[in-house]
């Protein structure tokens, strides 16, 4: 066709040198970006957790090996329960969001009237600004004047501290994080469901299997890849929460740190305390913890997956 | 159904169909009411954060006034007026615009590339990205951004936005990309096309959609961020999610005055969602079912 017509030029040469390496011409620019924008500064973390960095920008630190993470490990006051407290809060929330997300999933499996408004319901939360809605639900669980209290006040219960409450404040949070993230958890089961084929399902039906029976020996076993995928998308997401926390909670996670997590602690440290060494330490065995977790749940997922 | 079948001995046949006629039955009313209560969950905490936007600070006060109230736009005027908000929506639109489109035109090529040449190491470098906690990038960012001179430019909050944008458009483009039949731009290439030619002219037009909704998402994430924007961006700079706690002052809370500002950054965005549901859904649910 024309393209042999063409008189050849510089441009020629470049063109045919680019549509040979093309693998790399179309992948590069993305991957010098993530290269510099994320290996890069991990790096300096790396670098970063074994100084005594601190202070303004410009001070001197000293290279000081790993003395940040003999402090942070033996840190039972700050660390050790920030470790606690993101556990809880991711577990927690884990825990109910897969739970319901099955049932949700499970409800909204075959088609009915009215659907497509299911649907946008729970959409909303999903899309919502995350601290608009730690916003809205400080003002509903405000302990005098939110309508949380007023509804308890209806049964005859007494008013609780929800947000405001040492105790409390942390299982109000999860369920701010499983109100906001059901919906996740309900999509991507939804899509799952949808895409199994009928036939183990109206077999087992045919075999009279209950419903139940059904649920648990066929259709479960056959979307766990997708239930796990979800798992590790939910948990990833759970494990770095920040924006409601802080939102409803303020710096540190509280005047009693009561509900700092790994990242708000390690937030406060870069960014109130200019701490950068000792948050750096911080963020790295974090990072370790959730690459840890991650591993164990792929193991898990190829083990369902075969 | 197929329930008669179950057992075909007529001693049991009556009572197995018995129960299941009940349930069958049962069912259908079970289900509307459990919708109703998850319609109702979701929805009524932001139609209270609505109702609020409206009352005054002494309705808000007053349990008696809780649904039956005279409606006013005084905060709004407060946000508007006092607060800068115009310029705060400016400021998250545009960074949102602009690191979805930059983060696409890195981003579509490179998915392209990796989803082609199944590039597995690549596409989890781009991943760990997913994984990665924000501050862990924002410490070494800010010691430099800071050296720079640079914080609270448009440019450093564009690049942080992109960090969460890019990995997000490369895993919905790759499976997106996976999907794609390629027989088509095989034959583009049989006809003369250099392969640039045919991923240029056969394969990115018939992506379109997976690209929309590429960028839908990472424009909702970018506008909802607000880690990066809280450490990197300055008073002009601001966007929404940041500018949202002027209205929280140590000792009292304008409620009237926040939930108006909540308003105002929820609304944009729920009116792109409902308008872009499918893609969305897609979007969020892209490689998921995959294994």
């Amino acid at each position: 066709m024309s393209v042999l017509a063409r008189p050849r030029g510089p441009f020629d040469a470049f063109s045919r040198w680019a549509n040979h390496n093309r693998k790399w011409v179309l992948a590069a620019p993305a991957m010098v970006f993530v290269a510099l924008l994320i290996i890069f500064p991990v790096g300096w973390t790396l670098y970063l957790s074994l100084t005594d960095a601190s202070g303004s920008v410009r001070a001197e630190s000293e290279f000081i090996g790993l003395e940040n993470y003999f402090d942070v490990l033996t840190d039972t006051e700050r660390f050790w329960p920030a470790v606690l407290r993101t556990a809880a809060f991711t577990g927690g929330a884990l825990l109910f969001e897969m739970g319901l997300g099955m049932c949700i999933a499970l409800l909204l499996w075959r088609p009915f009237r009215g659907e497509k408004w299911v649907r946008v319901a729970i959409l909303l939360p999903l899309v919502a600004t995350p601290v608009a809605v730690g916003m809205m639900w400080r003002l509903i669980f405000e302990p005098n004047i939110g309508f949380a209290n007023q509804m308890l006040s209806w049964f005859g219960i007494p008013a609780q501290p929800w947000l405001s409450g040492q105790t409390t404040a942390l299982p109000t949070l999860i369920f701010i994080d499983i109100w906001q993230w059901t919906p996740m958890v309900v999509l991507i089961l939804l899509a799952g469901l949808t895409s199994l084929s009928d036939e183990p399902d109206e077999a087992a039906r045919v075999d009279g299997a209950t419903a139940w029976q059904r649920f648990w020996y066929v259709t479960f076993p056959l979307i766990m890849p997708t239930f796990i995928t979800a798992i590790l998308l939910r948990g990833i997401d759970a494990l770095k929460t920040f924006d409601i926390l802080y939102a409803t909670k303020g710096k540190g996670g509280g005047s009693f740190h009561e509900v700092e997590t790994l990242n708000v602690y390690a937030y406060g440290l870069s960014f109130d305390y200019n701490d950068y060494g000792v948050s750096s330490t911080v963020l790295i065995i974090f990072f370790l913890m959730i690459i840890g977790c991650i591993w164990l749940l792929t193991i898990r997922k190829k083990r369902s997956n075969s | 159904m197929t329930s008669t079948l179950v057992r075909e001995t007529p001693a049991t046949a009556p009572r197995t169909r018995q129960p299941r006629k009940r349930k069958s039955a049962a069912y259908p009313a079970f289900r509307v009411i459990m919708l109703a209560v998850i319609v109702l969950t979701f929805v009524a905490p932001l139609a209270w954060m609505v109702l609020a936007s409206f009352k005054t600070n002494v309705d808000i006060y007053n349990p008696e006034s809780a649904f039956v109230f005279s409606p006013t736009m005084q905060n709004y005027e407060t946000v508007f007026g006092q607060a800068n908000y115009l310029q705060y929506i400016f400021n998250s639109f545009w960074i949102g615009l602009a690191s979805t489109a930059l983060s696409l035109i890195l981003g579509v090529p490179a998915a392209y590339s990796m989803s082609r040449f199944v590039m597995k190491k690549s596409a989890a470098l781009v991943l760990l990205a997913r994984i990665i906690p924000g501050v862990s990038l924002l410490v070494p960012w800010y010691l430099i951004f800071s050296n720079l001179r640079l914080v609270g430019s448009y440019e450093v909050l564009i690049l942080s936005h992109m960090f969460v944008a890019l990995p997000l458009i490369v895993y919905i483009m790759m499976s997106f990309f996976d999907s794609l039949p390629l027989e088509l731009e095989e034959q583009a290439q049989v006809d003369g096309l250099t392969p640039i030619g045919a991923f240029l002219r056969i394969s990115l037009p018939l992506s379109v959609p997976g690209i929309a909704t590429a960028g839908i998402l990472s424009f909702i994430f970018s506008w909802n961020n607000f880690m990066f924007a809280l450490v990197l961006s300055g008073a002009r700079t601001k966007t929404l999610p940041v500018a949202i706690f002027d209205f929280v002052a140590y000792a009292s809370i304008d409620w009237g005055g926040l939930m108006a500002a909540a308003v105002i950054i929820t609304i944009p965005i729920m009116v792109i969602a409902l308008f872009t549901q499918k893609y969305i859904v897609s979007g969020l649910t892209a490689g998921a079912t995959k294994g």
